[in-house]
This record gives C-alpha cells, structure tokens and sequence, in this order.
C-alpha cells in the first residue's frame, strides 16, 4: 500500500511556537476522546512509539505462529488440528491488519520485517519458550492469547484510530483462542493422570512467562507516563498483570490444577490475589535474547524469509514482465 | 438411501477422505515457513479446508462401515497398508514450486470430480462435494496463479517450477484411474466418472501452462499407481508417524 505518512514527512517542519501550539491542540484532541486519524498533525515522539508498540505487536503475532506450528502436524485429532490451524491462520491475519496499521504511521512493512529479521525488533519474550507436549498448546491458548486480551482490550480505546480499529477485531478473535486453550487444558486435566501430568507441567512452565507478558513493573517502565497521556495505554502493566492473576488464578483452581506460586494468596479485604515476586533476571535474559528459544525463533524467521526469497522476486518479475507487455500493448 | 454395496461406499469415501488428510498434513507443514505473510495465510486455509473435508468424509465412511469407527480411529489408528489416498498427495512440499504443482494438479481435479459429486444419489455424499468444491474451486485458482507467476517470473523460479511439473507429472494418472469399485458406484448413480473429466483437466492445465510459458507434459510417460490400494511411495509411512504419535502413545486418552 501507500503509505500518507510518508508524503507528510516532506511537508515543512513547523517553528518552536507553532510546534507548541500544535502539540497543544493535540492533546486537547486526545483529552477530548477524539481519535487521531493517519494524515493529521501528530508529535514525532507520538508516531515513533506507536511504530514501535504497533510492530512489535505485529511481530509478535508472527512468531508466536511458530511454537503453535511445532505442535499442527501433531494435534492428537482432527478436530484439535482443525482448530489450531484455524489460530494460526488468524494470528497471521492479525500480523497483517497491524503491519497494515503501522504503515498508516509511514513506515513499511518491508522496514519492520528488516528490523524484525535483524534482531533490532522486540517481539512478546513468550514466544521464547518452546512448547514441549500437547497441553502446552492449550496452556498458550489460555495463558498467553488471555494475557494479550487484558493487554488489549484497552487498546480498543487506544487514541490512534487504525491501532483502535485493529485491536477490536483483533481482541475478537484472540477470546475465541482463550476460550479454545482453557477447553484444551479442562479435557487434559480431567482426563488420563498422563494427561494431567501434562497439563501441569504445562501451567507450570507457561506461567511465569505470561506474567512476564505485561512487560516491566510500573517503578521500571520508561515509557508509561507519556503512553498513558497519549491514551496509547489505559491501564499501568502492574494493573494489568493484577487483573490478569485475579482472572486466571480461579481458572487454574476450577481445572484442579496448581499455580507454581508458592507465594500465591487471596488478600480477603481486596479481593485480589497476592503473588511472588517475578524473575526479572531471567525476563531480562529473554528480552535480550538468551531465552530457551529467541535463536531458533529468528532462525526459523530468517529461513522462512531467504528460502522465500526466490518466490518473491518471481512475483515482482511477473507483475513487470504483465506491465510492460500490457504498455507494449497499447502502444501497437 | 441409495441401493449399492456399503462395502464399496466405504471404500469409495474413505479414499476421498484419506486423500483430503494426507494434503491437509503436508500444508500444514508450511506453517511458519511460507515465502510470505499472504500466502502463510493461503496455506494455512488450504490445510483447513482439506482437514475439514477429511474429517466429514472420514466421520461419513465411519458410519457407512458401521464398526464404530470415527474420524479419528481412521485417521490415527491405521498403518500405511490402510491408506488409501492418491499417490501425489503424499509426495513431500520440497519448496513453494512443487507445493504450488501438487496444489493445482489435486484442486483442479478435485473441484470437477466434486462438481459431479454434488449430485450423487447419495444425499450424504451430495452435501459433503457441494461444500468442497468451492474450496476446491478456491485452492485451484490460487495455485494455478501462482504456476503462471513463477513460470512467467524469474529464471530460477521458471526452472524450479518446471522441475516440479516434470516430477509430480508421473503421479496424475491415479487421479482417473477406476477400479471395480468405481464402476459399480458409478453404474448406481453414486460416483463420479473421473475418467471423462481427463480432456477437460488436461485443457484447463494447458491453459495455465501457455499462460505460465511452460510446455504441457507429455502423456507418454509412465504413470505411478497404487495409493488407492494401500501400496504407496516412502513418504506416507514418515507423515502417518508424526501425525499419528499421540494416540498412539496415548490410546486410552480422549483429547
Ligand atoms: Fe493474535
Ligand atoms: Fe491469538
């Protein structure tokens, strides 16, 4: 497609005052609740951080089709693999309408896909843990596609309008994920003590990690004040992980299934669970690639990538090879 | 109800079914790895429009056997001796060209032998072909693309498609082969005649190819045979393992 943003990024800077001003008239928009739209004025600082917030989420949506892939050819029925196949689809589909959005900002989806292949992108640290038996499958579903509806059901609301637009069809489809994992992991749980055991090892392993899914605590998180401003977040990541526990924790109880938290304790007089201080050594480790599976992930990107290549440029010869027989045409 | 041999139905419906599985599974095997964006969307619906046609055929040949069999006892609790789906199916994804091939030589043939399938004598089998054939119809216009922009695109991808079309070539003539099975279902009304569908399937492939700047492999060649019958290449064996280790590790489990 292309892209308005990047014509705009032509037109004349404005001075100090009238930056000011628009910067000003700007936020009286956001306060008001008025979504901000591709081709108007916005602050430089604001459409950089939702490249980086749309692209990362964009990549995410890639990757994690990759440790959901390593169980398709495996699903135990034909229903299962129906089902899963059917996920996969929709994250790639949502990897697409948000490259789609985060060109709207005037940046390709060739540049972000560039970033994401050189491992200059971040991508959801989850997808850096593999999935080692069926009930891990159901485990995503439930823990990692529940934790990114708390994350974006806000996000419904975020102030910029393709990014707002996106995430309500996205946030659809992710509570049919969530609704399918938690189905898997009730019929592991109730079925065989090996299935059971499964089911455990999965929580046991997938928990922690989806806790780390709500990024760094408040005290630690750069960019909160600002995003909160902006109306790009709506809610701090400690808020948001608070929710998420208060949610699950009864899930997980309701499956008689326990939570590898030994920490973990309803406070009587709010009503919320209490939980143990997260590793963030090793959320830092994963950030910065040294989790079980951030080499194979970008490997497996990167491959998928240079072995497509040829299929690429066939398509991009053939549409020039149509074009000039087709001017070649109208010229006789 | 349709007067015919429930022996030879189910026969007739589970190869249909198992050649539905067998490509639903290689598709799959794209999934994460596909050229790009698009087109991991593309494979991934063809995967799931052929699991989906598997699992009614499967569900319906079940219950035409009448042992208490149903998709999944079928599809994970057979060895390859049992399979009985074509020959090109199984054959491995090797890259985009050879998946792209294999895609348009079923589809396109699916799609005309489920036109006529929607108006068999057995309702059951109607309604299950009415649905397919627009997928069919669907796979067969995204892969037959795809012939014409590799042919007609780079050097390599002209070489690499060509290559794919001479190998898998030997294995088309199974898709209109008729045993005595067909015969007897086509003379109740029940079955499609594939071998009259060969002219109208070799046109509509000599049309992508001339579109493709590729030559139309020639007939003269030895053909393969022998999926519908259980004797099959190699690759059917390594596919089943993978597909199949679940429930077979686990028979007392329900998923
Ligand atoms: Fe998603
Ligand atoms: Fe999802």
């Amino acid at each position: 497609m292309y892209t308005q943003g990047l014509d705009q990024a032509d037109t004349a800077a404005p001075s100090p005052e009238e930056e000011v001003q628009l910067r000003d008239a700007f936020q009286a928009r956001i306060d008001a609740e008025e979504k901000i739209e591709p081709r108007d004025w916005m602050p430089e600082d604001y459409r950089r951080t939702l490249v980086r917030q749309i692209s990362q989420h964009a990549h995410s949506e890639i990757v994690g089709m990759l440790p959901e892939g390593n169980w398709l050819t495996r699903a135990p029925s034909l229903k299962r693999k129906a089902i899963l196949l059917a996920k996969v689809q929709d994250e790639a589909g949502h990897g697409l309408y948000l490259y789609s959005a985060a060109e709207t900002l005037g940046t390709s989806r060739q540049e972000m896909l560039d970033q994401l292949l050189s491992g200059k992108a971040k991508y959801s640290s989850i997808f850096n843990y593999p999935t080692l038996n069926w009930a891990d499958i159901g485990a995503i579903g439930w823990l990692v596609d529940g934790a990114a509806i708390m994350n974006q059901i806000p996000l419904c609301r975020c102030s910029y309008g393709p990014y707002s637009r996106a995430m309500v069809r996205v946030c659809k489809e992710e509570s049919f994920h969530q609704r399918q994992g938690y189905e898997i992991m009730t019929v592991m749980a109730r079925g065989t003590d090996e299935q059971r055991q499964m089911a455990q090892d999965a929580l046991n392993r997938w928990w922690w990690p989806s806790l780390m899914m709500f990024g760094p605590s408040d005290g630690d998180s750069a960019h909160t004040a600002q995003s909160m401003a902006w109306k790009i977040k709506r809610f701090t990541n400690d808020e948001l992980r608070q929710k998420f526990v208060d949610v699950t924790v009864p899930q997980a109880h309701f499956l008689g299934l326990e939570i590898p938290d030994p920490d973990l304790a309803l406070d009587e007089e709010t009503g919320h669970w209490c939980f143990g201080e997260i590793d963030w050594q090793e959320f830092k480790q994963v950030l910065s690639g040294n989790g079980p599976c951030n080499a194979e992930r970008l490997g497996a990107r990167r491959s998928a990538h240079e072995e497509g290549s040829w299929v690429r440029q066939a398509l991009l010869a053939h549409a020039d090879k149509q074009r000039e027989r087709s001017s070649a045409h109208e010229a006789a | 109800m349709t007067t015919c041999d429930q022996k030879d139905l189910f026969t007739y419906v589970l190869r249909l079914g198992d050649s539905g599985l067998v490509l639903g599974q290689r598709l799959s095997e794209w999934v994460g790895k596909a050229p790009m964006l698009e087109e991991e969307m593309a494979l991934a619906n063809m995967a799931l429009d052929m699991v989906g046609q598997a699992r009614n055929f499967l569900s319906y040949a079940g219950e035409v056997e009448g042992r208490g069999r149903g998709e999944d006892a079928l599809a994970m609790h057979r060895d390859v001796g049992s399979f009985s789906n074509l020959l090109l199916v199984e054959q491995p994804n090797r890259d985009f060209a050879y998946t792209m091939v294999r895609q348009y030589f079923y589809a396109s043939f699916a799609e005309r032998l489920f036109e006529q399938l929607q108006h068999s004598a057995d309702s059951r089998l109607a309604g299950i072909a009415a649905k397919a054939v627009k997928e069919c119809r669907y796979h067969a216009r995204h892969s037959g693309l795809w012939l014409v922009r590799l042919g007609d695109g780079t050097e390599e991808s002209h070489q690499r498609v060509a290559r794919a079309l001479e190998d898998l070539w030997p294995y088309t003539g199974e898709l209109f082969e008729m045993d005595e099975v067909d015969r007897r279902l086509l003379e109740a009304g029940v079955a499609a005649d594939v071998q009259a569908m060969r002219t109208e399937w070799r046109e509509a492939l000599n049309q992508v190819l001339v579109e493709a700047r590729l030559p139309l492999p020639s007939d003269e060649i030895w053909m393969h045979s022998g999926g519908r019958i259980g004797r099959h290449s190699e690759h059917l064996g390594h596919l089943l393992a993978t597909m199949q280790i679940l429930p077979r590790s686990y028979p007392d489990a329900n998923w």
